[in-house]
């Protein structure tokens, strides 16, 4: 058969008609318009900002006069980088960080992994006793900060070695504790573990729910015996979340900042994290940056590993629970004592904890802990300068509500602009799906992931304390710790953006769009209020990871711009243990009840959508 | 009412061709069907007049306005085209109310509250569903359903409907149903209208034009009877009609004067003036064309029953012989049994005949 065929004619591409035509092509596709909006601020936001940390690290800076008279700023330089890799600091420098870094990671690892894992066995496939109240238990050190438990750590085993008040174990035993029990590496690993295990935790416990048991018991058929089944049927089922709840615990524990200061400062115990803020407060940017890029290599590293061991396809699937049948192990005689154990692990992560840092709030003198001598001063009491240097109790204290309005503001600012650059990104990504806007769009949303937090800070300290194009200089504003929890908080809120943005059906969008119904207004009718259930937990994830952020912004934070966790580490750094204790609990209190406030809210279902980060 | 035109449009995805190239006019008022199997190009053709989709190349006409010419540099977007579209998911927003899906255009397009009033009312009087006004889609059933988004169309106005297999969701019964409602529909609103669908019955019973495509082409454009009587080519032949077309492989003989066609042991009569460039024939009978007699008559072949497949009204019988096998389709409900024998007579004057090179019907 021959038919006509048409011959594809088009105007020169720089007539008149052609750029016309294309003009009003633009025009009628907002998907583009919006990707490339997203996707030129997203550059500026995560891409340039490495680009310059790149560029400094590898030029003479105004502060390096210190050290070399002679140079000249804006050149090239390798000072930098000899200086950490080669010079005679180097070991205190880059080698003993790393080393900490590492082992403290790997242990941590290890030990977060295998507790989170076990509990996501006991709880989801056991018979155990409690496993609702269990399950909303175990996740609340998730809610908390990470160095809650340094600071309770803190009150009961400091001894003589740094001054200052020593802690309860000192006051009971009248022993000072030793040393390695105190500071440095042991009490970093187990208050680390006791905080980490929850996301191997919340990550198995969803990888669990979604094996099902007719697997097993197919293998069974075939004549497995238990073991056989465990090792060749649910563990390789289970390596995709196995493998990112390593992966991704791992890169937090080496960007985490709280805990290795808190324990490990005091004897110049220095992690990667707590060397990079060393640096830059001792205005050796140039030496930070080197190693905030080590640090991203490495996390570059690791992910790329764990991507070609398992394929990066399924190491990223968000698994979600699908209700099928799942068959109860039976403990048999094992399940009080399983349940005992459960409990008893609660209680010292997270009631204990709490009930040491109220007993720290009450007491009169640091250090001194009768029942007699306790107080609600640091709560409530007018100023009294023979208490805390004059410090006011927090209701009275101008300096701590005002970081709690900042801290509520910071939350409730990231939390809403995350969820509008997660909606736009799912628009634009799942609307272009195929073309290449999307597809870059998509991966450089998912960019910051490999940052660990304070090399994102230490970047954003680098760009943004000089003016950068029509940017003022943000350094001390509030707009850089919002704008720096915006983008790390991205890989998480895009997801949730792309994956509300594919449950609503095209032809949904489009018969509105037949209808005459123009872009915005459709934006506005039918995908805004659409999405908004999915992008809930998303925007509930944000603001309580906002709440209880250090690592991120520690390098950001200065008087006029300080939350409430700042404030918690400058008044630990000061001794004013009542004080500490008493803000802690006032920013645990505040983020459980807003869970609960918003889960309640918004149908119960708050706490899932933590399972996805 | 006005008329719908395309002209050398050609639309592709990369390097898949959906659309290689299609002129087609669809008179003012006219109902028009597109039909073909899946992935024809049918639905993108769609699409492409609804403006969803930007094609390669070509101009496209709504009324006497070029709403798309690659040439010169138009183009129309969906939200200025003023047209009807119905999908084959319906496309209600679950979170609105019947009502609220019916006025939500007609609000953003600043209409006077009476006006809405009484255009919502119209639409759920001429759909029966005024009962079901504040209902949201997720409790009503799905004929409910699909009659909101016609109801949503009645009320929009638009000079062009296109609807897109918008029955195909639906269960057999309520089809049959919901396929004269949609033919009032047409009438009443006097809307020139595009349909598409793999439904040969809907594209038959609804339309004043059918166009079958395939592969991006179209096969034959023409009225539902041409499209069944006069197949322009053997696809439309085969892909129209159920049970489906015989076809019988054969040489033309002559045999004194007169022109026959053979085929194993089947032989009729055939136009003499259809010369086949190389030997053979295809030629095409329906199956309710070849008569049936359970006695036997002179001059008529003989051929064993291998099913029986009574439908009802009707029964669709497979028979052989030797050489050929064929389908036939009595009316009646006919009991017999596999093996027993029957007499065919072919309807000489409504077989078709195509060149089995270029597939193309000799006639026309």
């Amino acid at each position: 058969m021959s038919f006509p065929q048409t011959e594809l004619k088009k105007p020169p591409v720089f007539s008149g008609r052609n750029l016309y035509y294309h003009f009003y092509r633009i025009r009628t596709k907002p998907e583009l318009i919006l990707g490339v909006l997203c996707l030129s601020v997203l550059a500026v936001l995560v891409m340039v900002p490495l680009f310059e940390i790149i560029y400094d690290a590898l030029t003479f800076q105004e502060y390096d006069k210190a050290y070399q008279k002679d140079g000249v700023v804006g050149e090239f330089t390798w000072l930098h980088l000899k200086r950490v890799f080669t010079g005679p600091l180097s070991n205190a420098l880059f080698f003993k960080p790393l080393m900490n870094s590492l082992a403290i990671g790997a242990f941590v690892t290890f030990f977060g992994v295998s507790i989170g894992s076990g509990l996501a066995w006991l709880l989801v496939r056991t018979n155990i006793r409690f496993k609702g109240v269990f399950g909303s238990l175990v996740v609340i050190p998730y809610m908390m900060p990470s160095w809650v438990l340094a600071l309770a750590w803190l009150s009961v085993f400091k001894n003589d070695r740094i001054g200052g008040s020593e802690g309860m174990f000192t006051y009971m035993f009248g022993i000072q504790p030793p040393d390695w029990m105190s500071y440095g590496f042991v009490p970093i690993v187990i208050c680390l573990t006791m905080h980490y295990y929850a996301y191997g935790y919340l990550l198995m416990s969803g990888a669990l729910a979604t094996v099902d048991s007719e697997l097993e018991e197919a293998g069974a058929i075939c004549g497995m015996n238990r073991r056989q089944r465990l090792w060749r049927i649910t563990l390789p089922l289970l390596m995709p979340a196995l493998g990112s709840a390593v992966v991704l615990t791992f890169i937090r524990i080496l960007g985490t900042f709280g805990t290795p200061a808190l324990l490990g400062l005091p004897v110049r115990f220095f992690t990667f994290s707590t060397q990079i803020y060393a640096s830059i407060n001792a205005r050796n940017s140039g030496d930070a940056y080197v190693l905030a890029l080590v640090l991203i290599f490495m996390a570059i590293t690791f992910i790329w590993i764990n991507s070609r061991v398992i394929g990066i396809r399924k190491s990223f699937v968000t698994l979600t629970g699908k209700g099928f049948r799942q068959r109860e192990i039976e403990l048999g005689v094992w399940r009080w004592p399983a349940t005992i154990g459960v409990a008893v692990f609660i209680v010292c992560i997270v009631i204990l904890p709490m009930l040491i840092l109220l007993w720290e709030s009450l007491i009169i003198t640091p250090g001194s802990y009768t029942l007699e001598g306790l107080t609600t001063h640091f709560w409530f009491g007018e100023s009294d300068p023979n208490l805390a240097y004059g410090e006011p109790g927090v209701i009275h204290s101008t300096g701590i509500m005002t970081a709690l309005w900042n801290t509520i503001q910071l939350g409730v600012s990231a939390a809403v602009l995350n969820g509008m650059f997660g909606l736009m990104i799912g628009y634009a990504a799942v609307r272009g799906r195929g073309t290449l806007l999307a597809k870059w769009l998509e991966g450089i949303a998912f960019a910051p992931y490999i940052f660990p937090s304070i090399a994102l800070g230490a970047i954003y300290i680098g760009m943004f304390s000089t003016p950068f194009g029509p940017m003022p200089a943000l350094y001390d504003t509030f707009a850089i710790l919002v704008l720096i929890t915006v983008v790390k908080n991205l890989p998480f809120t895009s997801r949730t953006g792309i994956a509300a943005m594919l449950q609503i059906d095209k032809s949904l969008e489009e018969t509105a769009r037949v209808q005459g119904i123009g872009w915005f207004r459709r934006m506005a009718k039918i995908i805004i209020p659409m999405s908004t259930s999915g992008l809930i937990s998303g925007m509930l994830l944000t603001f309580i990871t906002t709440m209880r952020e250090l690592s991120l912004i520690i390098l950001l934070l200065s008087p006029s711009n300080m939350v409430l966790s700042g404030l918690i580490f400058s008044y630990n750094e000061q001794d004013m243990s009542q004080h500490s204790g008493a803000v802690t609990l006032l920013l645990v209190v505040i983020i459980v009840s807003i869970n609960f406030l918003v889960q309640f809210l918004s149908g119960g279902k708050g706490l899932s959508g933590l399972k996805n980060s | 009412m006005e008329k719908i035109e395309l002209t050398g449009m050609r639309k592709s995805y990369g390097k898949e061709v959906a659309v290689r190239h299609l002129d087609l006019t669809i008179e003012p008022g006219a109902f028009l069907t597109i039909l073909g199997p899946s992935g024809c190009g049918k639905t993108t053709t769609l699409r492409v007049i609804a403006g969803l989709e930007e094609p390669d190349t070509g101009i496209i006409q709504l009324g006497d306005k070029i709403v798309f010419s690659r040439d010169d540099g138009i183009i129309v977007p969906p939200e200025h085209r003023n047209l009807g579209l119905i999908f084959q998911s319906y496309a209600l927003w679950p979170h609105m109310t019947v009502e609220r899906n019916i006025t939500l255009a007609l609000k953003e397009q600043k209409l006077s509250a009476s006006e809405i009033e009484q255009r919502l009312e119209n639409a759920l009087e001429m759909v029966q569903l005024d009962a079901y006004r504040y209902r949201y889609p997720s409790e009503l059933s799905g004929g409910q359903q699909q009659r909101v988004a016609v109801a949503r169309l009645i009320a929009l106005r638009s000079r062009f409907l296109l609807m897109d297999e918008p029955l195909s969701n639906l269960d057999a019964k309520l089809r049959t149903e919901m396929r004269t409602e949609l033919k009032h529909l047409h009438r009443d609103l006097e809307a020139t209208t595009v349909y598409v669908t793999h439904d040969q019955i809907e594209a038959l019973t609804l339309s004043d034009i059918v166009v079958v495509m395939n592969e991006g082409l179209v096969m034959q454009h023409g009225t539902p009877y041409d499209i069944y009587h006069h197949p322009s080519n053997l696809f439309v032949a085969e892909f129209i009609g159920d049970p489906r077309m015989n076809t019988f492989t054969g040489t033309p003989k002559n045999d004194g004067g007169q022109a026959m066609f053979e085929c194993g042991d089947l032989s009729f009569a055939m136009p003499g003036d259809l010369q086949p460039k190389t030997g053979n024939l295809i030629a095409t009978i329906r199956p309710e064309n070849i008569n049936v007699s359970k006695t036997e008559r002179e001059g008529w072949l003989k051929v064993a029953l291998e099913s029986v497949q009574p439908t009802g009204a009707s029964t669709i019988l497979q028979a052989c012989t030797e050489h050929i096998s064929m389908t036939l389709l009595q009316p009646g409900f006919i009991q017999m049994d596999v093996g027993d024998f029957l007499w065919i007579d072919v309807d000489t004057s409504t077989v078709n005949f195509f060149d089995p090179d270029t597939e193309q019907n000799l006639k026309s």
